[in-house]
């Protein structure tokens, strides 16, 4: 017996593969599906997030459905890793967050948006809204540097707390011990294959569509690599500002600049390509209860991509000071979200990762 | 679409991996192509769906088979499976030209991964394909379209208008209605008639009904029948099918390979009278896979239960459904409706004939029964450790056996022995001709793939000249 419905189907379904196994090729799925023969919830879970939902399994399944053994394990897969994104929140009082997701997020960035421009009415006058200011220091004057190292800070260290939370709760739940993350081998394999996307391609060039048109390793690579730059241009022009004392804004082609630009840019290209192929990928693979989450991620990453871009280029126009708040609450939005959204889809995959780097290396070693 | 008062080139009846290969081949050649295939798009595919690997003459280790596996080994382990049923120069041809297959349907597509858990056995002499024998066949319909092949779903042919061995048009029915097609030539890759309980039980009698069909319902042999009814030679022994045990809980169709049960060895097969009928350890893997759907098929309402206890419980691959469990012989009895003083009995005879032995399931080890009828000869032990277990078995029928005769170029050959002008075979329909009984692991997917190479080649040359 199985704690929810959905589990109780991917339960059903690993039953059903592991007694046939075909599939074993096309992902990291089915070898760690292999190495049991009774499935707690602890063991679904850890599946569910192993699964990078890339669907190869169910074009390739004989008792797919109509046949009445109804295999669909992208979408109990994907009902099981929603399902334990809410279990696994921290605090738990928040988990209801994840049920209208989509809701709860575009609340949050409106609240965080409406709250800077509140916050920008405080510090400047409102004749200085629509001010051209572009020496150094000029962010500083709508928000003081100390203020917005403050919230972001604090912004920041919550989520990360709640994050590894998280994965505690994970972590706990699959009943991996502690010892497999300080196996620097089992990481480094796990990064290495979440840096690729290794498992996202049915095991070979084609995936669910069985034509070279799905396209969402390159659109998620943008997104990934982009939030990545961005992150790389905020804590460089966190080391100028404190060790060399020199603020922002940055000469364009400074550090800072050319690193948030590019990163803006997979930012805003790959969000809206996930979107896209959010519509052609077959609805049978997806489970429909988290599309508001997914799709509120997207657009918050989106969002922040192209307010960052436009700050960038109107910079030096009257339009800087408002597109600076917006941005400022969006990114504030995307960060206290983040445990609460499906960011954490990224954290539990890898950790996924780590524990069937650690799996997979025991078991050559048997054999 | 396929236009229905249209010509072809080829024609290919059946939509499986035969089918598809003969498609492809012929295409290649030039030819315009249509498939009629009876199942819809979801189930087509007939018994290619659910298969896995592909047996493989081969000199030298590719990526995803160790080798080598020359030809003379694959010939000495088809001669011994067949007990000498099989065409030699057919048989032969097949295994030379099987050497250039992986590199051919690699070219169609066709995705490949080594042998994995399971299935390490068979690592050296079957290809395996990645993601199984759907994926398989998606890849060759895929690579099919592309190449401006036609295939119709959902069209049943009805009627195939042959004279004096050759052939002119098929009539088919389909949503739209009853149609005719025309062409040059004729490929049947259309299966066997393991789907058809109506005509085993023309050999089996009501027992045929008791049988589960491991493969496509599809697979109704209308194909076959109509061509041996019009002066095609015939192959294979009709009344022969290759049947292992199936759990019974399996569904009539389907069940593919998720119902199989190789868990013989490590306890006793009882019928419904709760008597032991067949010697469960008598040879390894996969002989004793293979003898156990015709051994069942003998006994009283056909079906069987094999019953071990705590010791094995973890001994052999999972299976789609949980054994039965009972904390005594007895509740185990009941559970299955069988006479409790029977099994009971049974069970202590098996017990007290049981001599002491080292147990290694990997070889034919030395525990065995003294004085019991029927012996048990190896593997075997006591059923003494609690929970018992017991899975009800019945018949799985995989492929029959009764084909249509053809020669090195897959053409047909008519009764008198004259080659048919336009018409060829490839796949179960025809593998008869190589494989006249027993199985090993592949093979047919072996022959429908060489046999539809050349089949739609040698039609396209045909329809050219």
């Amino acid at each position: 017996m199985h704690a929810t419905e959905a589990l109780e189907e991917a339960g059903r379904l690993m039953i059903v593969c592991n007694s046939c196994r075909y599939c074993e090729g096309l992902c990291a799925v089915f070898p760690a599906m292999e190495q049991r023969r009774f499935f707690n919830d602890g063991d679904l879970n850890y599946l569910a997030n192993l699964c990078h939902s890339c669907g190869a399994c169910f074009t390739d399944c004989q008792f797919a459905p109509p046949h009445e053994f109804a295999v669909n394990v992208p979408q109990a897969l994907a009902r099981t890793r929603a399902e334990s994104y809410a279990a696994y929140a921290w605090p738990k009082f928040m988990a209801p967050v994840f049920h209208e997701n989509g809701w709860a997020v575009a609340f949050a960035a409106v609240a965080s948006v409406a709250g800077f421009i509140g916050l920008m009415g405080f510090s400047i006058a409102p004749r200085d809204i629509f001010a051209t200011w572009t020496e150094p220091g000029a962010f500083y004057r709508i928000f003081p540097h100390a203020v917005l190292a403050g919230v972001f800070g604090l912004a920041f260290a919550y989520a990360i707390v709640a994050l590894i939370m998280g994965a505690r709760n994970f972590w706990r739940d699959i009943g991996e011990p502690m010892a497999t993350l300080a196996q620097p081998v089992s990481i480094w394999q796990a990064m290495e294959d979440a840096a690729q996307l290794r498992y996202l391609d049915g095991g070979g060039d084609d995936c669910y569509t069985g034509r070279k048109t799905d396209r969402r390793r390159l659109f998620h690579h943008l997104t990934f690599y982009g939030f990545a730059l961005c992150f790389a241009a905020t804590c460089v022009a966190t080391l100028y500002h404190y060790l060399l004392g020199r603020e922002a804004p940055y000469p364009i082609y400074d550090l800072p600049v050319v690193l948030g630009a590019l990163g803006g840019v997979g930012l805003t290209i790959g969000p809206v390509g996930l979107w896209f192929g959010r519509w052609k990928a077959d609805p049978v693979l997806r489970d429909e209860k988290s599309s508001g989450m997914d799709r509120a991620f997207l657009a918050m990453l989106f969002l922040t991509g192209v307010s960052g871009l436009a700050l960038l280029g109107l910079r030096g126009t009257p339009w800087m000071n408002l597109l600076l708040t917006i941005h400022l609450g969006l990114v504030f939005a995307l960060f206290v979200t983040m445990p609460y959204g499906k960011m954490v889809h990224g954290l539990y995959r890898f950790l996924a990762l780590v524990r069937y780097a650690r799996e997979s290396r025991e078991l050559k070693v048997q054999e | 679409m396929a236009n229905a008062s249209k010509s072809y080139d080829v024609l290919a009846l059946g939509g499986g991996n035969a089918a598809l290969c003969a498609a492809i081949s012929a295409r290649l050649e030039g030819a315009s192509v249509l498939i009629l295939e009876s199942a819809p798009e979801f189930w087509r595919g007939g018994n290619t769906r659910h298969t896995r690997n592909m047996r493989l003459a081969h000199d030298a280790a590719t990526a995803t088979l160790t080798g080598p596996y020359p030809e003379e080994e694959m010939w000495d382990d088809l001669l011994r499976v067949t007990g000498g049923q099989t065409d030699e120069p057919l048989a032969r041809m097949m295994i030379r030209q099987s050497k250039d297959m992986l590199e051919w349907i690699s070219a169609q597509g066709v995705r490949f991964q080594p042998a994995l858990g399971g299935t390490l056995s068979l690592s050296r002499t079957n290809a395996f394909f990645l993601g199984g024998g759907k994926a398989m066949l998606n890849a060759l319909y895929r690579r099919a379209l592309r190449l401006g092949v036609e295939v119709r779903y959902e069209s049943e042919v009805i009627g195939l208008d042959i004279d004096a061995g050759r052939f002119g048009s098929a009539t088919f029915r389909s949503g739209a209605g009853t149609d005719v097609v025309n062409a040059k030539a004729l490929v049947a890759a259309a299966g066997g008639f393991e789907g058809n309980f109506d005509w085993m039980a023309e050999y089996w009698g009501p027992a045929a009904h008791n049988f589960l069909c491991r493969g496509t319902k599809w697979n109704q042999g209308s194909m076959l029948k109509m061509l041996l009814g019009q002066g095609v030679q015939q192959t294979g022994d009709p009344t022969q099918m290759h049947a292992v045990a199936i759990d019974a809980r399996a569904p009539k169709y389907d069940g593919g390979i998720i119902t199989r049960l190789d868990c013989v060895v490590f306890g006793i097969v009882v019928n419904q009278n709760a008597q032991r009928f067949y010697d469960e350890g008598e040879d390894l893997w996969p002989k004793r896979y293979a003898i156990w759907g015709r051994l069942i098929a003998g006994e009283p309402g056909q079906i069987a239960y094999i019953i071990y206890d705590e010791k094995s419980a973890n001994a052999f691959m999972p299976s789609l459904y949980p054994a039965i469990t009972g904390n005594s012989i007895a509740e185990l009895a009941q559970k299955l409706a069988l006479d409790p003083a029977a099994l009971t009995g049974t069970v202590d005879a098996f017990n007290a004939a049981v001599r002491p032995g080292t147990f290694d399931v990997a070889a034919l080890d030395d525990c065995r029964t003294e004085g019991l009828s029927p012996p048990k000869s190896h593997w075997a032990r006591r059923l003494d450790q609690p929970p018992y277990y017991a899975y009800p078995v019945r018949p799985g029928i995989t492929f029959t056996y009764l084909g249509v005769r053809v020669d090195h170029d897959a053409r047909m050959l008519m009764a008198d022995g004259t080659p048919s002008a336009n018409m060829f075979a490839a796949g179960e329909i025809m593998a008869g001709n190589v494989l006249g009984k027993g199985y090993t692991a592949g093979i047919g997917m072996t022959i429908g793939a060489v046999f539809g190479r050349i089949a739609g080649r040698e039609a396209a040359r045909h329809a050219r000249d």
